[in-house]
């Protein structure tokens, strides 16, 4: 427990000294800007969260990846694994300490968010409903898209690369839909069942970009479904487990 | 076996590691006592960082066994990590640390519980970087980086400390203070240091392993080995119908010859004999002469090549 503060200690220092968690964050307030004022500026709009919920739910995509990519490949990249690998500190602490991190950073960020319902407060009525749970599926939603980042992250010693692959099962997984309409009968309906949230159909406006049999669909309307954050949950652990695995893999070659 | 019981602090037995099919290590042994300060020598690509890696754990050995303080490295790994302090050749650094951060985490990391500030100073100040101890370790000079890494791999005191090639890549006079900051921590650590260069191994180590091709060709102190190195010469001859107490005789009378032994030989009729002699220059001439003007039958004179010799050929020359 202790090395897990440690390290989480480190990088949480690390977060916040670096230019790149101001970078990310910078971005995603923007694009998020975006899709909020774009559903909520039309006459007679909607007073909801929904248009920011699906540019974030989208853009995490890209941006959890590249909060996490450092993590582990540069512990590669500069040699330091060696020296932690040759400490007695487990290397689920390690892994644990890295994502709790970056997990913190991620909930600041979307506490930063918090200005949108407020607008929406002072200039309508909204429900408070959906916004709860909106909130409550990004964080579950986040949780899950770091926990790839870091996956990638542990693969090699190159950042670059670790921000490809990240965002590359990330998007596979936003992108389910287009094959999973095309697939014919039950592996259709197998497949659908990992789309993780977002939707092949981005920049369709009247869907916003979240999957209808995505993960996050019922988070956006205000219903919590068990099954849904088992889904989040699960994953966020099997990747979690793989990093662990992958670094742990370096003691059996 | 009783774990956690030992005689020596590190004992190696028949490691081999092999990456892929190539094998890095080949079947080495050799054990340490507490307290020893052991130096690890041989020219780059001969197994020495290998055979650090394995002894930290960083990475198991292919065969054979290998225990610290009486722990198995790949079974008790973690009892095995606490013990020891490791600066890997690179010397990994967090550039975006400062001095006294970067060391105060890494006792924590070590397993460190208490102290943590009081220890940190006191290393600070064993590895003179005082100045330095609020400065981002991405701005110190090579030297200063390597006094860093020295001292994380002491902050935890381990009981046996592990140094690859610590003054590569450092200026001559830092070279000479990294050096005399080693040699002052051998009394406390078991010391293992890796090494290219003799001078630098013989003027910290009571005792020098040499490592070429992933094999250990030679275990002594440094002042044996350098003796042996001097300029010394081994021929091999072969000659007809003489007793062989007599040529051996001859031999030993000459100033040159450091020692001779026989040779079994395939072919009866002849007796062959290896000489080592002290000086290179025109040695076959004078051993030819010897055997002719002594009527001995000279059939046979092959100058060997000494394997030590060319290895330190390539480890005296830096």
């Amino acid at each position: 427990m202790n090395n897990i503060i440690t390290i989480f200690k480190k990088e949480l220092i690390g977060y916040i000294q670096s230019p790149m968690a101001y970078v990310v964050a910078a971005s995603f307030f923007t694009v998020t800007g975006f899709f909020f004022v774009a559903s909520v500026s039309d006459a007679f709009s909607e007073a909801s969260i929904r248009g920011f919920l699906a540019g974030a739910v989208f853009f995490l995509v890209f941006l959890s990846p590249a909060l996490t990519m450092r993590l582990l490949a540069e512990e590669q990249k500069l040699g330091t694994i060696e020296l932690l690998m040759t400490s007695p500190i487990k290397e689920f602490e390690i892994v644990l300490g890295k994502y709790l991190a970056s997990f913190t950073i991620m909930c600041l960020m979307l506490a930063g968010t918090l200005y949108y319902p407020i607008v929406l407060f002072i200039f309508g009525i909204p429900d408070l409903g959906p916004i709860f749970t909106g909130y409550l599926g990004l964080i579950l939603y986040s949780a899950t898209t770091l926990s790839v980042g870091i996956f990638a992250s542990s693969l090699s010693s190159n950042q670059l690369l670790s921000l490809v692959v990240g965002s590359g099962i990330l998007t596979l997984l936003t992108f389910i839909d287009f094959m999973s309409s095309r697939l014919p009968g039950f592996a259709g309906t197998i497949l659908q069942q990992f789309q993780l949230g977002g939707s092949f159909s981005i920049f369709d406006t009247s869907s916003f970009g979240l999957a209808e049999s995505g993960h996050f669909a019922d988070f956006a309307r205000g219903i919590i479904s068990i099954y849904d954050i088992f889904f989040y949950i699960s994953l966020s652990i099997i990747f979690i487990v793989s990093t662990i695995l992958v670094l742990e893999s370096r003691r059996w070659k | 076996m009783r774990t956690g019981w030992y005689v020596f602090m590190i004992k190696v037995s028949h490691m081999s590691k092999y990456y892929g099919e190539y094998p890095a290590v080949l079947d080495i042994s050799f054990t340490v006592k507490e307290g020893e300060t052991v130096g690890l020598l041989g020219p780059n690509g001969a197994g020495k960082s290998t055979t650090m890696k394995v002894l930290t754990g960083f990475t198991p050995p292919t065969s054979g066994e290998v225990s610290i303080g009486g722990f198995d490295i790949t079974k008790n790994s973690f009892d095995v990590r606490k013990m020891i302090g490791y600066l890997p050749e690179s010397v990994p650094l967090y550039s975006d640390m400062s001095v006294i951060e970067y060391l105060q985490f890494m006792a924590k990391i070590r397993g460190m519980k208490e102290g943590i500030v009081k220890r940190v100073n006191e290393v600070i100040e064993i590895t003179g970087l005082e100045e330095y101890r609020k400065v981002l370790i991405g701005k110190l000079s090579k030297g200063y980086r390597q006094r860093t890494g020295i001292a994380q791999s002491i902050v935890h005191k381990p009981k046996v400390l592990i140094l690859d090639e610590p003054t590569i890549g450092i200026d001559p006079v830092q070279v000479v203070e990294t050096r005399s900051l080693i040699q002052s921590l051998g009394g406390e650590h078991t010391l293992i240091l890796s090494s290219h260069i003799l001078p630098e191994v013989s003027t910290i180590c009571k005792r020098v392993l040499v490592i070429h091709d992933g094999k250990i060709v030679a275990d002594d102190s440094p002042e044996i080995l350098s003796k042996r190195l001097r300029s010394t010469q081994v021929c091999e001859i072969s000659v007809t119908k003489t007793a062989k107490l007599d040529v051996i005789k001859l031999f030993r009378s000459q100033s040159y010859v450091v020692d001779i032994r026989t040779k079994a030989d395939s072919n009866p009729s002849y007796n062959s004999f290896i000489i080592e002699t002290s000086s290179t220059d025109s040695v076959e001439e004078k051993i030819s002469k010897l055997i002719i003007e002594n009527g001995l039958g000279l059939s046979k004179l092959v100058s060997l090549p000494l394997s030590l010799e060319e290895i330190f050929l390539q480890l005296t020359t830096d």
